[in-house]
């Protein structure tokens, strides 16, 4: 019991709330989860700093002309593109109480991803194919740990998900959920914006190069 | 435990109460908010994909309008997709979002300045024979 029961001097005892008005459970982590954003955003200008520094060090390496391919580029942006999208169908479908179209939003906004992510894992992979891996030179470093950490976050988004459609399977959708459903939702739009950073510095300025 | 709670809670605030609270702190999408969004951000996409694929305009005129172009579909995003306006928890969103950005623009300008700067003066000079 956190309500204290306190004097009875006049007989009937009299009832204090302990606890603070106007703070249901979760009001407060929308905000806490945009702080929590915001700091993660702090990393990601870091990492592009650091590219910003290191992205013209090739080493007599391979340089972005080399390395990019430019349409598989594009093709990746519009599977991030298209998840965002259908994330905020999946939103809408949550705000009209409609369980099954939210499922089907959210296994959309899961393929989508899952295919973002097979498309940079290629991307990755045929580079490193072609001696072009991280230890080459600082480009290429501080390009793996950029693109990297933005497709590490891709990945626990996915992880998130998944747990999310688990959760609404089971339990429906109580305000619980309703609230992870919406930090997911501002998690999976903060990277697309991260993405535009990363598509137009490091790709489209590194062909400019 | 909750049935004493709702007795100590003033009169007139039930349950239908915490909706219209909710909707005022975290603002919700709509299709129309979306839909403008996706369709502003494949524009502001193809665009510098296309420019910088055909190579219609000179070097530096891409670059300066790419970057132009993803400025824009980063304040798309934010407005479309992250709902951001100068109420969502009463502010304190776009406080936490001002601050970021103002160390995000002295983190990285820094950083560029000074080691542009440093690289400039640290380049090897004429004499190439000192070199190992």
């Amino acid at each position: 019991m956190s309500d204290a029961a306190l004097t009875t001097t006049q007989g009937a005892p009299r009832f204090y709330l302990a606890d603070e008005h106007e703070h249901e459970e979760g009001g407060s982590t929308a905000l806490g989860f945009w702080i929590y954003l915001m700091s993660d955003c702090l990393i990601f200008a870091i990492l592009f700093a650091t590219f910003g520094v290191l992205g013209g060090s090739y080493a007599a390496g391979p340089s972005p002309k080399d390395l990019f391919d430019l349409p598989l580029v594009a093709l990746n942006t519009s599977m991030l593109l298209l998840s965002s999208i259908t994330y905020g169908f999946a939103m809408l479908a949550m705000q009209r109480g409609r369980t099954g179209q939210l499922q089907a939003w959210l296994a959309v906004t899961g393929l989508f991803g899952l295919a973002f992510l097979s498309i940079e894992l290629y991307e990755f992979a045929h580079m490193i194919h072609e001696g072009a891996t991280p230890q080459r030179s600082a480009f290429l470093s501080s390009f793996f740990t950029l693109v990297g950490t933005h497709g590490l976050h891709v990945t626990f988004g996915l992880i998130w998900l998944v747990t999310l459609m688990v959760q609404v399977k089971r339990r429906g959708l109580i305000a619980a959920n309703q609230r992870r459903l919406a930090c997911l939702s501002m998690f999976w739009h903060f990277l697309d914006v991260i993405w535009i950073g990363v598509f137009t510095f490091v790709y489209l300025m590194g062909m400019l190069r | 435990m909750s049935s004493t709670a709702d007795a100590a809670a003033p009169a007139g605030h039930h349950h239908g109460d915490d909706h219209d609270h909710d909707h005022a702190a975290h603002p919700q999408g709509t299709l129309k908010s979306y839909t403008v969004g996706f369709v502003l951000s494949v524009i502001l996409t193809a665009i510098p994909f296309w420019l910088v694929m055909s190579g219609t305009l000179p070097t530096q005129v891409t670059a300066i309008t790419i970057i132009a172009f993803a400025v824009a579909q980063i304040f798309v995003h934010m407005i479309c997709f992250l709902h951001m306006n100068m109420k969502a928890e009463g502010g304190w969103s776009m406080m936490a979002l001002l601050f970021t950005l103002i160390l995000v623009v002295i983190a990285l300008t820094g950083s560029l300045w000074v080691m542009y700067h440093l690289n400039t003066n640290m380049m090897p000079g004429h004499d190439m024979s000192q070199l190992p």
